[in-house]
């Protein structure tokens, strides 16, 4: 039964570079979208805010599959240009997440307790400061945990490429295993699944070491949970010792 | 290239009429699937038997990290294979809603955990059965705050749903790509499924918004 395995692991493999292209790709692109956009939302302009929250609803309002048809059933015929398969795809993946990511900035941004613009403002900060030394510093801890899920998101959403033609992973095995080998369809999707189970595991790992980064430099320790374990295991060794009040 | 009015309203109707159909039923058969699911799952990671949490919740993580499309193929393509054969709209609607079901249990989890302790310390006082403090007195404080998370899963849901047509169900996007192949020509019945997809998703989460009010005054 596992004769076939370890074709079956080099066929999927052969389709990894495209998935880890598009997850990074899709990433890169969110992630700078997520920011520009997060910060537009909470501009002063009006028509700034109202042209962000519009790019925000649309792609949010609207379906993965639904824009990767019309980038690349519908675009080629407005415009009269094909783009490749994949550069749509991770376009696609870009906008899309990027809708979401400026939420969770514009949600992180305006987390950041008034006392700290206070602050900067009684420090006589121009705003440009106040926005990169004090509140996204302190923003940018709050976003890397929703960061972390809609990445993994962004990752599952690169499966759907298969559905424009990109060969990436699920692709080689919905149309070069399955052809082959349709008996022995519980192995191989198995093994993809498993495959994207540790591209996910990475992608946390990634963001995990990010947040610790992104604390130290705030001054905030590891992380608020390593802090509050720490914390816990400091009251509970306190009063092992009888410490605090005489009772 | 020019938008053509005249062959958008002649593929209206067919992708209205049957797309939008299959949609919604699938959008809400799957709802039902995973808000009754992940309630099981919810309940069984709080089990007294640690083996069971465990598996519980591994289960949920490795649903949640990998693709719901790669799940639809692989109930469509194992599941026939060992003898079990459903139609792929009822494969459609119980992966998508197995699915989402790992992410509203985590929903009902934080509604249980908001449940003030003192609510379990007063159903231990008057020696109710484990049965009876959950369903007449945890749940019903729990869930009704949920109620408009719940309402945002199912909006994600239904945006999942064009997934399907790689199995043969033919959802909004699919009846605008067989109306679109059919003539060849596919910018007018794409856009037309962008957009029913921008109304009903859109409509649904003013639903949920009111929802939200309602939860937020009654409390």
């Amino acid at each position: 039964m596992f004769d076939n395995l370890p074709e079956f692991i080099s066929t999927i493999l052969d389709g990894l570079g495209l998935t880890l292209a598009a997850t990074l790709g899709g990433i890169a692109i969110s992630a700078v979208l997520s920011f520009v956009f997060g910060l537009a939302m909470l501009s002063g302009s009006r028509i700034v805010r109202v042209v962000a929250r519009i790019y925000v609803e649309i792609w949010r309002g609207t379906s993965e599959v639904v824009q990767l048809f019309w980038i690349f059933f519908v675009l080629p015929v407005l415009v009269g240009y094909q783009i490749v398969p994949l550069m749509a795809g991770i376009v696609v993946l870009g906008l899309n997440f990027g809708a979401y990511g400026a939420e969770i900035v514009r949600g992180a941004i305006q987390a950041v307790p008034r006392a700290q613009y206070e602050g900067a403002i009684a420090l006589s900060l121009t705003p440009a400061q106040r926005m990169r030394r004090v509140i996204l510093p302190q923003a940018l801890v709050e976003m890397v945990p929703p960061f972390n899920n809609l990445f993994i998101q962004l990752l599952k959403g690169s499966a759907l490429l298969t559905m424009i033609t990109v060969p990436e992973m699920t692709n080689q095995a919905r149309n070069v295993l399955m052809d082959l080998y349709t008996g022995q369809a519980g192995l191989i999707w198995t093994v993809l699944l498993v495959f994207y189970l540790l591209l996910s595991v990475l992608i946390t790992f990634g963001m995990k070491f990010l947040e610790r980064r992104a604390a130290r430099i705030v001054g905030r320790g590891p992380s608020q949970a390593a802090r509050d374990r720490g914390l816990a295991i400091a009251v509970e060794a306190g009063a092992g010792r009888g410490g605090g009040f005489p009772t | 290239m020019n938008w053509d009015w005249d062959y958008a309203w002649e593929v209206l109707p067919g992708i209205v009429g049957e797309g939008l159909l299959v949609t919604l039923r699938v959008t809400v058969l799957a709802s039902l699937v995973a808000y009754a699911l992940g309630l099981v799952l919810a309940l069984l990671r709080r089990s007294p038997v640690a083996v069971v949490r465990w598996i519980v919740w591994g289960f949920i993580e490795f649903i949640r990290s990998t693709p719901l499309i790669v799940q639809v193929f692989f109930a469509f393509f194992v599941l026939p294979n060992i003898g079990i054969k459903f139609d792929p709209e009822p494969t459609g609607v119980i992966v998508i809603g197995l699915h989402y079901a790992c992410y509203t249990a985590e929903v009902y989890r934080a509604g249980i955990d908001a449940v003030p302790k003192g609510q379990w310390e007063a159903a231990t006082a008057l020696s109710l059965p484990r049965g009876r403090t959950w369903f007449a007195v945890i749940l019903p404080q729990a869930i009704p705050r949920v109620l408009p998370a719940l309402g945002n899963y199912s909006i994600s849901l239904l945006k999942e749903t064009p997934i399907l047509l790689t199995i043969g169900v033919l959802d909004i996007v699919g009846a605008a790509y067989q109306e679109g192949s059919a003539a060849f020509r596919y910018p007018e019945p794409i856009t037309i499924a962008g957009v029913l997809f921008l109304v009903v998703s859109y409509s649904a989460s003013l639903l949920v918004r009111r929802l939200e009010r309602r939860v937020a005054r009654s409390n």
